[in-house]
């Protein structure tokens, strides 16, 4: 009996594919939403853990020197007071014609003496350890690294392997002291974890180094990606509601429809209980099916999504998420988990009127009145207090945190308020409804809400994130391109091959006529226990012209010239509140007053500018390669190709100002395909969402237009009329998402931005865009009511005098 | 700043270093000691030894140790062994200065009781001061562990090793000669003619304190230091070790090894009178018969040996403290003190290398 009853439950969905698609689609798209974030989400994690534990350092201290640079004996006399320490030496080296950053670590420390082999390739020859410790060495690439730079017959040996980090090299630390031609010193002295229990304290043996905590070390970077991993998740349970309200008019429908189905198999003896098992079973079926259908869909929108998020990753923090995907368990079971649950949720409530109904009942009609009222306000009473708790956090707390629980609360809370709002509206179109079709079409476009209310929620708050999200882009990107405008206004930059070179290039190009040739050079130092890079400036009015300064003092270019002041960034200044006319130290005998302060987008470190005399009088060798020439435009071709002739450099040495430009904003759009990506999707399920809710309510509202139609409304006008009201519900919806999207906006800007980033950003308005939202709502709306009006306009009378016949 | 093309990709390497695969030297014979010695010395029979001079390094030779074990005792009586053990092991013949040095220097120390076996490691290069030896005035040391001369040549040392959750610190001296093993020095590891130079100073008393994790424990006791230099001391086929060193209630001592080897053992060693002067055993003369075998570390180690030398009439049961001295290091063998009982008594230290795990 169980299986015949099964088969009978079944059966509905041959009957009806599209209920089933829609159940599985929705399911399957918020799965996928849902999955492919978390998919991103665990990549990123994994690739941070693999890089962190990389020489087992993920939670080992480290020791720097304030100066930066660690002297050998410093080491060995650490080494003999017991310390056990790890050394690691960095830098630059060219390698063929290119460079690449460099790290020597010794490969005897830690023990055990371990290293790459298993996947080389090569194990015998890569794990010979010796081959590593003897001239002339080995260097260790990524395959990917190695790919990507020119085969040359050379020593070092290069050996490949999957377990360098990508873009670096690796070697044991006496060839890497000989690439760099540093003997004698050391960058950083990382902690091990293992130490014997009775050892003299650091700070007695080695007072000229500071020891940062592998929290502070990791921890900027790491709270950065924590909030763009929990904006991303964010995104993905925002996709997933979305996608939960198709489910839930799908199930809700599926139900209804078989109403009369559960009757005859109640009245042939199924017990209740069977019944709604054989119902949760199939849900539970259908659920899992989807889901895994939402795993292939996820996968594939994070394998596609991937590259971007990771160039996103490494563009505005610095963290190296590598570029493929695994099938990690974490995803696929919080996926299946996800479909199960939102599942369980959506079909609990039909389920519930299962349960609860009487086994002869007629399937109900009753019209919704006094009590949809009420929930309506209380619904609306519960958004209020939720926005209320959610500028409440911002007031009360500060931070990234505070900014998202804000976020939260704003958007849950406007959604809850939006059936009440969009009723409230309807009543007062009523008012101004003239004739008794346009009375009926008001007041029965709130008898609709109830049923509308999830899906005009799902594209409340879909319309509002594209808003936000857009603009706060959008505002990025206008500020960003000024800056660049700002930033890059030499004419050419040009890297020559050696310092000497440079010395040679500035000598000459200050003899050529209208030629400024403007040497970029820095020194980078740690402040506060981050890097910080300082660049020396000379005084030129490209800088006092261009320079994109936030605040500073009257006659800060003066002062800067004169060694009397220090320009920072604005991510130092807020990391740190400093303000222009505080005085900043830089070392324990260099310190000066702020003078202002820069815009800086897209670096995670600090940054100041001070005279270049003032620096290099304090280090006195930074490389003297590159600079920044201005010249009149017309002249450049000429002057290129006689720096050209004169300097024995490659094609790519000099790059233009246009090239950089749009190399740089390339970039920067790219970081953002992945917001969009998800904006769109959202966008798209909100859409869906709607569709189904029509479809659901199409069922229920036969015995109402019923009468419409019996009075003399032509069907095709009735159709009419549903498309409109369906526009007409996208439209204010679509009117209410305005203002919280720019709400959205802001949050993202001075709040979000700030906290996670370090800079802020004006706000720019972009009314085109918000057009074409409102329409592309619009368009969503006319086509989810389409395929319900076609089939109003061509049921057959005979339908509609049924209702009459049936429901009486 | 105008220097920053592409802003956006200010990106800092967080990454440190790399996935540290577990990679060995490769073992030919035990721990590489089989492998040929291309562009090394080799031990010449006929060779003088010459002290200070030789107890400081060959780097011209693949391999070296000194190795110091000790039989101590505290108040109550209760039974202790201490190692420490330097060894210098050279990619290529030579010393250069800087991170550049072939030579690679090994710490091992160990510290055995009837129910604990604590061990530690080091791993050093050669050229930076990390490690090294002097020989005169005689210093050796690795990290914060040494062993340093106090008085003339090697008769008095100072010695120091700590691991995680143990250290010690002794004083050693010693009034009876050195012991130059096999010929003058020149000891033959294979029948093949493998060989090394190898001497000892078998008799030290020493005092001091062990840190344990229950507390510092005064000690007493004697101590027994091998030296051993060579380029390529076992045969290509000779696969492990079993090595005792045995000071008996008499005052007599004995140095006897077994080198396990496919065509069959070797076996050698060194007869000590009271007064400190050696006699060399040939192959065959002195033997060892496993008796019961410990499971160790997932392999099948003998902890309880029959030793004989029918020579001095020697027939006696060697049994480890602590059949659980595993050394888990780089190069892992079973290193820890043992009683002797029988026609002989007294205690020692047994080394045994080479023991595979099972399958």
């Amino acid at each position: 009996m169980i299986t015949a009853a099964f088969l009978t439950l079944l059966s509905h969905w041959r009957r009806h594919p599209f209920q089933l698609l829609a159940i599985v689609a929705g399911l399957a798209l918020s799965t996928g939403l849902w999955s492919a974030v978390q998919a991103i989400n665990a990549e990123a994690r994994a690739s941070y853990a693999r890089a962190a534990s990389q020489l087992g350092q993920a939670q080992a201290d480290q020791l720097v020197a304030g100066d930066g640079v660690i002297p050998l004996d410093t080491y060995v006399a650490l080494r003999r007071a017991g310390w056990r320490l790890a050394p690691v030496l960095e830098g630059r080296i060219k390698l063929g014609t290119q460079s690449i950053d460099l790290m020597g670590i010794d490969l005897l420390n830690p023990p055990p003496v371990a290293l790459l082999s298993e996947e080389t390739g090569e194990e015998d020859e890569a794990s010979d350890i010796s081959l590593s410790l003897l001239p002339p060495g080995q260097l260790f690439l990524h395959p990917d690294t190695a790919a990507s730079f020119p085969p040359v017959e050379r020593t070092p040996r290069i050996v490949v392997s999957p377990n360098v980090p990508r873009g670096t090299a690796i070697a044991d630390i006496s060839l890497a002291s000989r690439l760099l031609q540093r003997p004698d010193t050391l960058d950083r002295l990382v902690i091990l974890p293992e130490q014997s229990s009775d050892l003299p304290p650091l700070e007695q043996l080695a007072s000229a180094l500071t020891r940062i905590s592998a929290q502070t070390a990791g921890s900027a970077t790491a709270r950065l990606t924590d909030s763009f991993h929990l904006n991303l998740t964010a995104f993905g349970l925002l996709s997933f509601a979305v996608g939960l309200f198709i489910v839930q008019g799908s199930i809700g429908l599926g139900l209804k429809h078989r109403r009369g189905l559960f009757r005859t198999l109640r009245s042939l003896g199924v017990p209740l209980r069977t019944l709604a098992g054989l119902l949760v079973a199939e849900l539970a079926l259908i659920a899992l099916g989807a889901g895994g259908l939402g795993l292939l869909i996820g996968y594939g929108v994070a394998a596609a999504l991937l590259p971007d998020v990771s160039a996103t990753l490494s563009g505005l923090y610095g963290a190296s998420v590598e570029g493929s995907l695994t099938l990690r368990p974490v995803w696929v079971l919080s996926g299946l988990g996800m479909a199960l649950a939102g599942t369980a949720l959506a079909g609990a409530r039909a389920l519930f009127s299962l349960w609860t109904m009487p086994v002869l009942a007629a399937p109900a009609t009753s019209a919704r009145g006094q009590q949809t009222a009420r929930s309506f306000r209380l619904t609306a009473l519960a958004g209020f207090l939720m926005m209320s708790a959610g500028c409440a956090t911002l007031w009360m707390f500060d931070g990234l945190v505070a900014g998202f629980a804000f976020l939260g609360g704003l958007m849950l809370g406007a959604a809850l308020l939006l059936p009440q709002a969009l009723s409230m509206l309807l009543r007062l179109g009523a008012r101004s409804a003239r004739g008794p079709l346009a009375e009926w079409v008001w007041a029965d476009s709130r008898a609709q809400l109830p049923g509308l209310s999830l899906a005009l929620m799902a594209l409340l708050l879909a319309l509002a994130t594209n808003i936000g999200v857009g603009t706060m882009t959008s505002s990025f990107r206008l500020t960003f391109t000024g800056w660049l405008d700002q930033r890059l206004a030499a004419e050419f930059y040009i890297t020559l091959n050696s310092d000497q070179q440079g010395t040679d290039f500035a000598a000459w190009a200050e003899t050529q006529p209208d030629v400024r040739p403007l040497p970029i050079r820095w020194h980078e130092i740690r402040h506060r226990e981050a890097p910080l890079r300082i660049y020396g400036v000379v005084d030129d009015p490209t800088y006092r012209d261009n320079w994109p300064i936030l605040r500073a003092l009257p006659g800060v270019w003066d002062q800067v010239a004169a060694g009397q002041g220090i320009l920072i960034n604005e991510q130092l200044a807020r990391r740190h509140e400093y303000a222009p006319g505080d005085t900043l130290t830089l070392a324990p005998d260099w310190s000066a007053p702020i003078a202002g302060i820069y815009s800086d987008y897209g670096n995670p470190n600090g940054q100041a500018i001070v005279a270049l005399p003032d620096l290099l009088h304090r280090a006195p060798d930074i490389p003297n390669r590159q600079f920044g020439v201005r010249i009149p435009p017309e002249r450049s071709a000429d002057f290129i190709s006689s720096v050209r002739q004169r300097f024995d450099i490659k094609t790519e040495s000099i790059r233009d100002q246009a090239t950089i430009k749009a190399r740089s904003l390339a970039i920067f759009d790219r970081t953002f395909v992945v917001t969009e990506a998800l904006n769109l999707l959202t966008l798209g399920v909100a859409s869906f969402a709607m569709l189904t809710s029509l479809l659901t309510l199409w069922g229920q509202r036969l015995p109402q237009l019923a009468p419409v139609w019996a009075m003399g409304v032509t069907r095709a006008r009735l159709a009419r009329i549903d498309i409109l009201r369906s526009l007409l519900l996208a439209g204010l919806t679509a009117c209410l998402a305005l203002p919280l999207g720019l709400a959205l906006a802001w949050a993202l800007l001075d709040v979000i931005n700030v906290a996670a980033f370090g800079w802020q950003l004006p706000m720019y308005l972009f009314p085109l865009d918000w057009l074409r939202l409102f329409l592309l709502a619009l368009l969503a709306a006319a086509l989810a009511a389409l395929i319900p009006a076609r089939k109003l306009s061509r049921l057959s009378p005979s339908h509609l005098l049924k209702v009459f016949a049936n429901e009486r | 700043m105008n220097d920053k093309p592409l802003p956006i990709l200010a990106a800092v390497l967080l990454t440190l270093g790399l996935t540290l695969a577990p990679m060995l030297l490769r073992a030919q014979g035990f721990a590489g000691l089989g492998t040929k010695a291309e562009g090394f010395a080799i031990p010449e029979p006929g060779t003088v030894l010459s002290f200070p001079r030789d107890h400081g390094p060959h780097p011209d030779f693949r391999i070296e140790w000194w190795y110091l074990t000790a039989n101590l005792q505290d108040a109550d009586g209760q039974d202790y062994g201490i190692q420490w053990t330097l060894f210098r092991s050279a990619l290529a013949p030579g010393e250069r200065s800087g991170w550049d040095s072939p030579q690679i220097w090994m710490g091992h120390a160990g510290l055995t009781t009837e129910r604990q076996h604590h061990f530690a490691e080091r791993l050093a290069r050669g050229g930076i001061g990390q490690a090294g030896i002097t020989a005169d005035p005689f210093s050796a040391w690795i990290d914060d562990w040494h062993m340093r001369g106090t008085g003339v040549g090697i008769d008095q040392l100072s010695l120091r090793a700590s691991g995680m959750e143990f250290s010690y610190n002794l004083q050693l001296s010693a009034d009876t000669p050195l012991v130059l093993h096999g010929a003058d020095g020149y000891s033959v590891k294979s029948a093949s003619g493998q060989a090394s130079y190898y001497y000892s100073q078998p008799g030290y008393r020493i005092e001091g304190q062990l840190m344990l994790p229950s507390g510092p424990v005064a000690v007493t006791g004697h101590g027994w230091l091998d030296r051993e230099w060579s380029s390529q001391p076992l045969d290509e086929d000779q696969t492990g070790w079993d090595w005792f060193s045995l000071t008996f209630d008499s005052g007599e001592k004995l140095m006897g090894f077994v080198l396990r080897g496919a065509g069959g053992d070797f076996t050698s060693g060194t007869w000590i009178t009271a007064d400190g002067s050696p006699r060399a055993l040939p192959d065959g003369a002195f033997s060892a018969q496993p008796l019961d075998y410990s499971s160790v570390a997932g392999r099948s180690v003998p902890t309880r040996w029959q030793i004989s030398l029918p020579e001095q009439e020697l027939s006696a049961t060697v049994e480890a403290l602590n059949p659980q001295s595993w050394m888990g290091t780089a190069f892992p063998y079973w290193e820890g003190p043992v009683r002797v009982s029988g026609s002989h008594n007294g205690r020692g230290y047994l080394e045994m290398t080479g023991y595979e795990p099972d399958e």
